[in-house]
Formats: C-alpha cells, sequence, structure tokens
C-alpha cells in the first residue's frame, strides 16, 4: 500500500487507456463516434502477444497489432462514412467483431507461455526528481514514455497545426470543410484508422506490458469502454484525457493492493479479513466512470460545451441544398 | 440582345443539365459571365439557380454540359478544384465553422501554411486584405461571436484569399437588414471596381435592378431569358419570365375589426441557446381575428420569441398571457391544451416526425383526446378517418396516409403541419417563416389559410423575413432588433407605401420608432 | 456518396447511386436482410477456414445440432427464450433510440432478483409452484427495472450517455452476482448457490409427457410462453396505445415530441424501467427454466448481447423477434461444440455487421445508367 508504487503502477496501467482514449478523441473529433474501441483492443492484445510469440520481437508485435486494429476500424469506416449507417450500432458490431475474431485467432494462445515484452528503463536525472521521479520516470515501459510524448503532440496537432485545424473542420462542419476542397470522406476514414491503431497499441500495451498474456475477454475487461467514457469525461482534449486515463490506472492498482495488508489506515482492514468484499473494490472502476460521466456532462451543460458538432452523423454530399 | 462582338467571356456554361431524383433541376441551361460586370441570376425558389451555380462551383457534376473559363474547357471535380480556376462562391448558409476563428475558416483547406499555424502572421495578413475592399472584421474572432453581417464578410474574404476572379453570391441580402444591403452593394461595386465579375443569385427584382449589370432568369430548369442588360428591361417584364405569368398579389383581406386580446407577452427576457440574451423586453399583444407580424433581420430573437410563447424555451422574465393564463415557463402541453397552435420555422427537425406516416404527424396533438385515443390505446382506425378528412380538405398531395412524412414535398410538408394545427381550432396560433423555401403556388396556399384563421376569429402572430407577406397579411407589424420591439405600424391597405417601408427598415436595423418620427419631425419642421 | 459516380465519366456504363425517393418495396427489406447474413456466414467461413477450422462441418454441425430433431429443436427454444426477452428489452428502449447495451447486466440482476426470492428466502421453501413463479417473476423484472433506471435517470436528469453507463453497470451485475454466489449463498464452497427446490422452477414440457408422451425429454419451459406473451403486449404498446406512440415520435424526433408537449425526461425513465424489467423477466426465466440455481457463468453468457443484434435485425418488430430469436438460439446452441470456441461470437458480430451495412440498399437504389444520361 505504497501510494508511490500505487501511482506508479497506475500510470503504467493508464497508458493502456491513454491510448485508447487519445485514438478515440482523434476519430470523433472527426466526426466519427467509433464504439468499437473494446474489440479493436481485443484484437490488437491477442495479435501483439501472437505475433511476438511467432517472431520474438515485441516491436513487430506492437507493429502489427496497431496495424490489425487499425484494419479492423476501416469495417466501421466503411460502414459508417461510406454507407451512412447508424454509427452506435456499427460500433457495437464493431466490438462484437473484434472480440469474436480474436477469440477464433486466439485460440490456444492463452497456454502459450511467455514472451520478451516491451523493455522497460529508467529515465537518468528525472527519475532522481523526488516523488514525481519514481512516479513517472522509474523502470517504466517504454510505451509508458511513448504516453507522455503522444498527449502534447495530440493536443498540439490538432490545435496548433494545418491538418488539426482540418480535422477539427471535419468534425464541426463537414460541407464547410467540403466546399474548401478538404475531403471529409478520405480524413474521416484516415482518422478512424488512426484511432484504431491507438485503440490497438492500448491492447498491446496490456498483453506485452502492463498485464502480458492473453485472457481472452478478460484480457481488457471492459477499458476500452471506459476509453469512450473517457474521451466525454475530457471533452476531446488530450491533456484531460491523459489525466482521467492515469487516475483510472492508479484506481485500477489501487484495488489490488488494498487487499494485502491486515491494517489500513490503523484499522483492521475489512477487505484482508473478507476477501469477499474484494467484488465490491471491482465494481469500483465501472462505478467511476459512470460517476465521471456525470461529472463530466454536467460541467458541459453548464459551460454549454459540447462534442464536435457533427459527431455521430454521416456526411452526406450533394444534397439538396434549398 | 448582347453586343454584335461579344467581349471575352470569363465563364460559359452550355447545356448544362442537372437532374436529382424526381427533378429536372438544370434543363440544358446556358450562361454567360463578362470580366468586370454583376450578373444577376433570377428565378423563384426552386427554379434551378443555386444548382446552376453549384455546378459551377465544383460542388455538383452536371449530368450533361461543358463550362469553359476563359475560353478553356474546364471539368471541376471539387469546389477546390473551382477555386484553382478563380471560382468562390457564397453560400446562402454560410459554410463557417463556428468554433474557429476567422483567420482559421479563411485559412482552411489551403496549402500554405504547410503544417504550423503561425497564425499572428496571417491575422496580419487578412486584417489587410480585408481592408482593401472595404470588409472589416476582427481576424482573431470566433464565428459563434460575429453578427450575421460580418459573417458574410468573412465568407467574402475567404474566396478572395484564394484569388478568386468570379465570386458567385447565393441570395446574400436574405440575411441582412436594408442598410447592411446597401453596405454589400458597395463592396460588390468595389470588387467589380478592382476587376473582379459577381454573379448574384436573387428573387427579389428590385435588388437584382439596382446592382445588376445584366440579368439571366431561370424558370423551373430552363433560361427564360439570357444575359438581358438590366437597364433595357422593366420588373414587370422579369416578373413574368420568371413566374411564367403576371403576377398578381389579389390577396383578398377583407377588413375586420378585431376583437379582444388573445395573447399578451410582457417584458420577455430570455437567453440563446449560447446564454446570450436574445429577448430583452419584448412586449406585444395580438387580438382575436388579427393578423400580427413580427418584422426583423433573421437572427434577432424572432426563434426564441416563437419559442418562449410555444414553451420549447423558458425565459428568465416576463409573461406570455394566453386567454387570460400565464402559458410560459410551463410544458409545451399547457399551451396546447388552451388553444396554442404553432408552426415552427423548422418543418422536418420540429414540425414533423420524418420517418412516421402521415397519419402519425398529424395526429401529434390530437392523440390525448377521443375519438383518437381510447383510455390509454389509440384508435387507429379514428386516426386514419381523421388523416384521410384532412388529405382532402387541405389537398395533401401523397399517395396515403400511411406514407411517412420525409418523402413529401416542403409544400405538401407544409400543409400536413398546419393541417394539423389548425384542424385543433385555435384560439392563437404563431407561424414562424411559414413559406419559406415554398413555391409560388404553396405559399399562396399557406397565406389563404392564415388569412381564413384570421375570418374565424383566430389570433395569428406570424414571424417572418419576408416584408412583403408581413405587410400583404399583417393587420399590424412590429419590428423586432436584438431581441427588442423597436415599434409598431398600423398597416392600412395591401399596398403600404414607400415611406412606411423605410420606416420600417430604419427600424430592422435598430432605430427606435419614437427616434425616427422625432428625426421626421425635425426634418419637417 | 449520393452524387457520386463509381466509375469514370467515359465508360460506357456507369453505376449511379441516388436515394430512394419512396418506399421500397414490401419485400425488399426481407430480401436484403436473407441476403446479409448469407453473406455473412459465408465470410465467417472464410474466417474459420483462415483459422484452420472447415466450414462446411461447421455449419453442417450447426443445422444438424439445432434443428435435427425435437430434442434438439426444443433445446433451440430453450435457447432462444432468453435472447427473446432480452432482444425485446433492447427493441422498446431502441425504439426510442435510447441506446440501452445493458440488457446483460439486466438480464443478470433479474436472475438475482427472482434467485432471491427462494434464495434469502422470501418466500417460504415448502411454498408452491403458484406463490414462487409470479413472486419471481415480479422480483425479476424489478431488480431488472432498478437496473435499468439507474441509466435512465442519468440519461434524463444529467445527460450522460446511456451507453457507457449501461455498459458499466453490466460489469457491476457480475461482480454483484460473483459476491453472493460465492459470499452469502455458495453452496458448499463452490461457484454457485444450492438448486431451487422443484416448486420454483418454470414448468417444462417433459413434466407433462405423461399425458402427452411426444414431450418426452424436452426441455421448453413455461419462459417461451413469457416471451411470447410479452412479444404481444410489447407490439400492442407499440403500435396501438398512446405511450407507445409517444415512445415513436420521440425516437423518431425528439424536437417533435417535445413540440408535441411530450415530456421527455419522463419517457426516458420509463422506457428504460420497462426495458429493463423485461431483460430481468428473461433473467428470471433462465435461473426458473434452465439453471435453477444462481450461477454466475451460465447466467452471464452474453444474451443481452445477441439480444442487441436480434433486436436490430428484427427491425424492432416484436413479433418478428421470436421468429429471429430461434435462428440465434440455433446458432448458440450448436456453437458450444465447434471449434475455435470464439465462433459463434465471431458469426454473430459479421452478422450484424452486414445487416448494417445491408441498410444502405434500403435507402439509396442502385442504377446502372448507359451512356451519357441527357
Amino acid at each position: 500500500m505504497d501510494p508511490i508504487i500505487i501511482l506508479q503502477a497506475g500510470v503504467a496501467s493508464g497508458t493502456v487507456l491513454l491510448f485508447a482514449a487519445l485514438g478515440e478523441v482523434l476519430a470523433e473529433r472527426s466526426g466519427v463516434l467509433n464504439l468499437g474501441v473494446e474489440g479493436m483492443m481485443l484484437i490488437g492484445a491477442m495479435s501483439a502477444f501472437s505475433v511476438t510469440i511467432a517472431t520474438g520481437n515485441p516491436w513487430i508485435g506492437v507493429l502489427v497489432a496497431m496495424f490489425v486494429a487499425g484494419l479492423l476500424s476501416q469495417v466501421h469506416a466503411f460502414i459508417v462514412i461510406t454507407l451512412q449507417a447508424d454509427q452506435v450500432v456499427s460500433g457495437l458490431a464493431l466490438t462484437l467483431l473484434g472480440a469474436g475474431i480474436s477469440l477464433v485467432l486466439g485460440e490456444g494462445l492463452s497456454k502459450a507461455g511467455t514472451v520478451s515484452l516491451m523493455p522497460n528503463f529508467s529515465i537518468p536525472l528525472l527519475s532522481q526528481i523526488p516523488i514525481l521521479g519514481p512516479i513517472f520516470f522509474t523502470k517504466q515501459s517504454v510505451l509508458v514514455y511513448i504516453g507522455y510524448l503522444l498527449t502534447p503532440l495530440a493536443w498540439y496537432y490538432i490545435n496548433r497545426t494545418r491538418p488539426g485545424l482540418h480535422l477539427r473542420a471535419v468534425g464541426e462542419y463537414p460541407a464547410a470543410a467540403d466546399a474548401l476542397g478538404i475531403n471529409v470522406f478520405r480524413m474521416r476514414y484516415f482518422y478512424v484508422f488512426l484511432g484504431g491503431m491507438l485503440a490497438g497499441l492500448g491492447g498491446a500495451t496490456i498483453s506485452l506490458a502492463v498485464a502480458p498474456g492473453w485472457f481472452s475477454e478478460l484480457t481488457t475487461g471492459g477499458q476500452g469502454w471506459i476509453a469512450v467514457g473517457l474521451v466525454i469525461f475530457a471533452q476531446w482534449d488530450p491533456f484531460r484525457a491523459a489525466v482521467g486515463s492515469y487516475a483510472f490506472g492508479a484506481l485500477r492498482r489501487l484495488i489490488l493492493d488494498i487487499q494485502g495488508p491486515t491494517v489500513l489506515f490503523g484499522m483492521r482492514n475489512a477487505f484482508y479479513y473478507n476477501p469477499y468484499l474484494g467484488f465490491f473494490l471491482q465494481m469500483l472502476p465501472y462505478a467511476f466512470t459512470v460517476i465521471v460521466l456525470v461529472i463530466g456532462s454536467r460541467e458541459a451543460i453548464r459551460k454549454r460545451l459540447g462534442a464536435p458538432a457533427a459527431l455521430g452523423t454521416p456526411y452526406i454530399r450533394g444534397e439538396r441544398g434549398q | 440582345m448582347t453586343d454584335a462582338t461579344p467581349p471575352s467571356l470569363i465563364v460559359e456554361m452550355q447545356g448544362i443539365v442537372k437532374r436529382f431524383p424526381g427533378v429536372l433541376a438544370n434543363d440544358h441551361v446556358d450562361f454567360e459571365l463578362r470580366p468586370g460586370e454583376i450578373h444577376a441570376l433570377l428565378g423563384e425558389n426552386g427554379a434551378g439557380k443555386s444548382t446552376l451555380m453549384n455546378v459551377l462551383a465544383g460542388l455538383y457534376r452536371q449530368d450533361a454540359g461543358i463550362i469553359k473559363v476563359k475560353g478553356s474547357l474546364v471539368e471541376f471535380s471539387s469546389p477546390r478544384a473551382a477555386i484553382q480556376a478563380g471560382i468562390g462562391m457564397v453560400h446562402q448558409h454560410f459554410m463557417l465553422v463556428p468554433s474557429q476563428t476567422v483567420t482559421e475558416n479563411i485559412l482552411l483547406g489551403l496549402d500554405d501554411p504547410r503544417f504550423f499555424m503561425r497564425l499572428n502572421e496571417y491575422d496580419a495578413k487578412i486584417a489587410k486584405l480585408g481592408e482593401r475592399f472595404g470588409l472589416k472584421v476582427d481576424p482573431r474572432a470566433k464565428i459563434w461571436q460575429l453578427s450575421v453581417g460580418e459573417q458574410q464578410r468573412v465568407e467574402l474574404l475567404k474566396m478572395l484569399y484564394r484569388g478568386a476572379n468570379v465570386l458567385i453570391m447565393d441570395e446574400p441580402t436574405a440575411v441582412l437588414a436594408p442598410t447592411e444591403i446597401e453596405g454589400l452593394f458597395q463592396t460588390l461595386r468595389a470588387m467589380v471596381a478592382q476587376g473582379k465579375s459577381v454573379i448574384f443569385i436573387s428573387h427579389k427584382l428590385q435588388e437584382v435592378t439596382a446592382i445588376a449589370d445584366r440579368v439571366t432568369v431561370l424558370r423551373r430548369g430552363k433560361v427564360t431569358a439570357a444575359g438581358v442588360v438590366t437597364k433595357g428591361v422593366t420588373r414587370q417584364e422579369l416578373a413574368r419570365l420568371m413566374v411564367g405569368r403576371e403576377v398578381v398579389f389579389s390577396i383578398d383581406k377583407k377588413p375586420r375589426q378585431p376583437g379582444e386580446v388573445i395573447l399578451d407577452v410582457k417584458d420577455l427576457q430570455a437567453e440563446n441557446d449560447k446564454g446570450f440574451p436574445a429577448l430583452r423586453g419584448v412586449s406585444l399583444h395580438v387580438r382575436a381575428g388579427e393578423i400580427v407580424g413580427v418584422a426583423g433581420v433573421a437572427g434577432n430573437g424572432q426563434t426564441e420569441l416563437s419559442q418562449v410563447i410555444a414553451g420549447l424555451r423558458k425565459c428568465r422574465q416576463g409573461e406570455v398571457i394566453l386567454n387570460g393564463d400565464r402559458v410560459n415557463n410551463r410544458d409545451t402541453l399547457y399551451g396546447i391544451q388552451h388553444g396554442m397552435a404553432y408552426v415552427p420555422e423548422d418543418r422536418t427537425h420540429v414540425g414533423s416526425a420524418p420517418n412516421l406516416s402521415v397519419t402519425d404527424n398529424v395526429i401529434m396533438k390530437k392523440y390525448r383526446k377521443p375519438p383518437i385515443s381510447r383510455g390509454s390505446l389509440l384508435d387507429m382506425g379514428a386516426a386514419t378517418n381523421f388523416a384521410k378528412e384532412l388529405k382532402q380538405a387541405y389537398d395533401i398531395m401523397v399517395p396515403t396516409v400511411n406514407t411517412p412524412v420525409r418523402l413529401l414535398s416542403g409544400g405538401n410538408l407544409q400543409r400536413v403541419i398546419l393541417a394539423r394545427e389548425i384542424s385543433g381550432q385555435p384560439d392563437f396560433m404563431v407561424a414562424v417563416q411559414p413559406t419559406r423555401g415554398l413555391d409560388v403556388g404553396a405559399i399562396e396556399g399557406v397565406h389563404r389559410l392564415l388569412l381564413a384563421q384570421r375570418e374565424v376569429g383566430a389570433a395569428v402572430l406570424l414571424i417572418s423575413e419576408e416584408l412583403e407577406e408581413l405587410l400583404s397579411l399583417s393587420d399590424r407589424v412590429y419590428v423586432i432588433y436584438e431581441g427588442k420591439i423597436m415599434g409598431e405600424v398600423k398597416i392600412a391597405s395591401t399596398e403600404p407605401d414607400q415611406s412606411l417601408i423605410e420606416t420600417i427598415g430604419q427600424m430592422m436595423t435598430g432605430t427606435p420608432l419614437e427616434q425616427i418620427r422625432k428625426e421626421g419631425s425635425l426634418a419637417h419642421g | 456518396m449520393a452524387e457520386s459516380t463509381l466509375s469514370k465519366q467515359r465508360m460506357p456504363w456507369r453505376i449511379k447511386i441516388e436515394p430512394r425517393l419512396d418506399e421500397p418495396p414490401a419485400w425488399l427489406p426481407a430480401a436484403v436482410s436473407v441476403g446479409a447474413i448469407i453473406l455473412a456466414l459465408i465470410l465467417g467461413g472464410v474466417l474459420i477456414a483462415f483459422a484452420g477450422g472447415n466450414p462446411f462441418a461447421s455449419y453442417a454441425h450447426i443445422a444438424r445440432a439445432s434443428f435435427g430433431d425435437l430434442g434438439v429443436l426444443s433445446d433451440t427454444i430453450v435457447k432462444a427464450t432468453p435472447i427473446i426477452l432480452t432482444a425485446l428489452a433492447c427493441s422498446i428502449a431502441f425504439r426510442m433510440k435510447l441506446w440501452n447495451i445493458g440488457a446483460e447486466g439486466q438480464f443478470i440482476m433479474g436472475a438475482w432478483g427472482a434467485s432471491a426470492v427462494v434464495l434469502a428466502p422470501i418466500v417460504p421453501a415448502e411454498s408452491s409452484r403458484w406463490l414462487f413463479i409470479p413472486v419471481m417473476i415480479m422480483a425479476g423484472m424489478a431488480m431488472g427495472a432498478v437496473w435499468g433506471f439507474i441509466p435512465g435517470y442519468l440519461k434524463a436528469k444529467f445527460n450522460v450517455n446511456e451507453i457507457i453507463s449501461t455498459l458499466m453497470l453490466n460489469y457491476i451485475a457480475i461482480s454483484w452476482v460473483n459476491f453472493w454466489v460465492f459470499a452469502v449463498w455458495t453452496e458448499g464452497g463452490f461457484q454457485m448457490s444450492p438448486k431451487f427446490p422443484q416448486a420454483a422452477w418454470l414448468p417444462r414440457l417433459s413434466e407433462y409427457a405423461k399425458s402427452v408422451p411426444l414431450f418426452r425429454g424436452l426441455t421448453t419451459h413455461a419462459g417461451l410462453l413469457l416471451g411470447i406473451a410479452a412479444a404481444i403486449v410489447l407490439w400492442f404498446i407499440v403500435y396501438r396505445s398512446r405511450w407507445g406512440y409517444e415512445i415513436r415520435l420521440i425516437g423518431d424526433n425528439p424536437n417533435a415530441a417535445r413540440y408535441a408537449g411530450i415530456n421527455i425526461t419522463r419517457n426516458t425513465i420509463w422506457v428504460m424501467m420497462l426495458s429493463g424489467a423485461l431483460a430481468g423477466l428473461g433473467g428470471m426465466s433462465e435461473v426458473g427454466g434452465v439453471v435453477h440455481r444462481l450461477q454466475t457463468a451460465p447466467i452471464a453468457a452474453g444474451y443481452g448481447f445477441t439480444g442487441i443484434i436480434v433486436a436490430w435485425l428484427a427491425k424492432l418488430n416484436p413479433l418478428v423477434i421470436i421468429l429471429v430469436s430461434v435462428l440465434f438460439g440455433a446458432l448458440i446452441l450448436a456453437g458450444r461444440e465447434i471449434q475455435p470456441s470464439g465462433v459463434p461470437k465471431m458469426i454473430q458480430g459479421i452478422i450484424l455487421v452486414c445487416l448494417i451495412a445491408s441498410d444502405f440498399l434500403l435507402r439509396y437504389r442502385i442504377r446502372i445508367v448507359r451512356g451519357e444520361e441527357a
């Protein structure tokens, strides 16, 4: 029950959520709601693990995971962008499809044994900073460090670059973007693909770093859905997504650790003596997701913030404008 | 009618055909634009003007026909391709991203800046361009903070920044107040003076004769007059070319003594969706057997006013009294049950349920009461009969009453909505923009129905941006500006004099009536 | 899209896609759905082959193991029963565009509620079937309704995205039931409760084998009747009642509903509760008719998710749901023995994807145009 260790592990497991949430931020900023994150993460986790077994190189595993999850996301992209179908139902279908394919192709992987994982290391100097050093820069996976870089990059990309400007325009007012020669369809395909790749990276982060292995659907255990919820809480902002992700990661770790000691805050630790109470602890991340959504939604109402205006609606070109 | 030796043309469109499922929008249309001219494209709603220009601007692709720019054949696969050829269009509904700044909107879709935005640099560039054409606007402002007129300027800047030589303006005056219209005309003249050419889409005759050098008239997708010099043609002739017959606004409005006050609105204050004040103390009343108009440029609180009256929006202060009952800040149902009818501005998003049948749509306000309701069940037989009666009585063109209303034309859908509202025999009706987007025949039908309501003694509040419509139907007109009533005028005849229109125009741009009268008396005195 | 031409302009023909301006012919939706399912089975077969299985053997097995004789047909119907109820639950929520994907959790809570009647016990163990069954039905529906109320209330009052909240409640429901079967009602330390007394079982066909010999060994239970009754009632609610009219109106255009004076907040909560109650009834039917005890794995078997697909495939029509549920019951029943074990789930996913995609054909007309059209 060392808070430093909980936060350190929280940052690591929060990285899973962070990748998935950043990917979803990008997809939703372009106007496409992709509820298939859970499915894309599963297929990412499965392919990362199985490719790493086959090749012995976790880097190849990560890259393949990203590519495969990106590929799966294109099913959703085709259905909602080209065929203009309902994004909610298609996203659900994608989750089912991703889970099903992962189960079929991942058959037997759970007994496959151990693989070489993504490398862990500490950052010189930065790891010496009191409190922050051990939490953020000591013996973390290379993927965690990638997460640190990706968050500000994503923010800068969205808010301060030309492609980011186009991305926002496509999600807010696709007809305007189209009129200026921005290819709305291609942009949306691209960002859904990017979102899929990041969800796949999140999945790979589980199976090759945070909780190595393949445990069928339990591998993700609903983290894809939590990531979708975090995006709403984050108001489509990468930094808020990062804060939320790490907090959730810490919560997951806290739940594990809180059952360890016999004494908690000077009192008899009920969670140690009655392990069945652990079932209630297991509810916490999910309950917190709902609470976070309540907070996020109330804030959105108060500040009159909103989702990208075109989120969830297909862009139909050449409608009669009268 | 053109000169013997035609000057070099900047745009030539020949034999353009564009069909939409069920509609032939452009039927072998020819169009020519000379450099340095303002060329009006005149026609009714649905005549195919916007379609033709959307083809030229690269938004639609023609089914047949060719386009030449400066003599060479072009094929625009996208609006970007059109802009690269120097053709830019300012749409009727602005194509601006509300959450982005003016500069960001202007830079959208351009190759420069390559990657990093360097906004300060570009802000300055855009401010300078604005000065050159007399288009003043703050480059750092977010679009949603701008007035409609300013947004139009951003649209123009966007095209000028891209080096457009041909500017297509789709009904640019529809959203402007009379004074702003003069400003726009000055800008257009300035642009022509600097070598640009302008295509001016409109259905308003007086504007066309005021600004355009030449005019091409479209009727039902066909050209009825090609490149006629505006000075050589009378308005009557143009009107005939436009609608195919002499337009006689024969509105049969009998004089009528209004009864007691049915609707009384007192000092209404409310906010818009963004949380900014939209109504700042509106007071007005409507009597039985009276049509009262609310004039104003779009976005001055008309929408919010109708919503507060109908119970769809809460107000912060003030009261709406209907037949002596307070109806504001209760639910919509209360108003419905107390004799209120509401013809909303947005037929498809508010007024109807597109995928439900005509029957389901007409019982919207009747399903709670017998004979359509039987306890907690619905009598679908009675509902169908009711729908069939309305289909007959209101001349709704639809194969069966089970057809989903999304398949109906705008005019038919409006008839469904009016049939539903009127069949409730309301004491009071608020109608917002009831004729927007309808063709002439449908407009006349709507006008007749509104007048019939006046005949039977209902009170009607007509909120419209069409001044002619207001003047010909209303007994009195209030003018609203920035959420305040600027004044009220009586309409004595259906052919109101010019000074009345001028007064209304001044009020629409923010001069209160007392001030106009004071200045008037000063001028006369 | 509507105006896109898929081939170059100068080709002798091109494909033109245009929106339908009239209603599609009556046979088209059914034909398109069947086509989508066939396409899905082909795609699924390819994936099975890719994973090292034999698609023909798999499909032949599914057909034989689910419709081969009366016994397996009865088992198919047993599998279809919970799906009917979860699909009905989804259909009424979807009708109002409330994306309740928590039928799974509501189903589990319904099973828990019905079990609590026996295990708590709320009704004495020696009571008759006539007391047990109605109380279990009420308890199951009530717990499901509670589990639907939470996201409904949050949606109505705080505009909380119901997709996420219902999904999160699924996980919470599983932990909740786990707690009870591990800690409170465990039978000798196993992860399940003791078996219910016979009086708490829903009657099965096999019980009547004495009078109707054909019923010998048939497992079909009274839950099917609950499902069919619920479907009929729901049909009347949707198409013939004032409430159903309000639900359809809100679902199609909430602005129009508000304009018609309909209280959306209240309806959101009520519809989510009805949806939850239907799923809860499904959970009750499953513990009372099949499992006969509270146990997590057979209860949390994904019926809630299959219900989503079935509701969609049936175009939200309660009566069609019965038919489609039987098909999916067959898939699940036969799928238990298919290797690899993920196949049924994958095929469900593919079917749903193909179905959603096929909707395009109902909204658009695809024409082949010869030459330049003038």
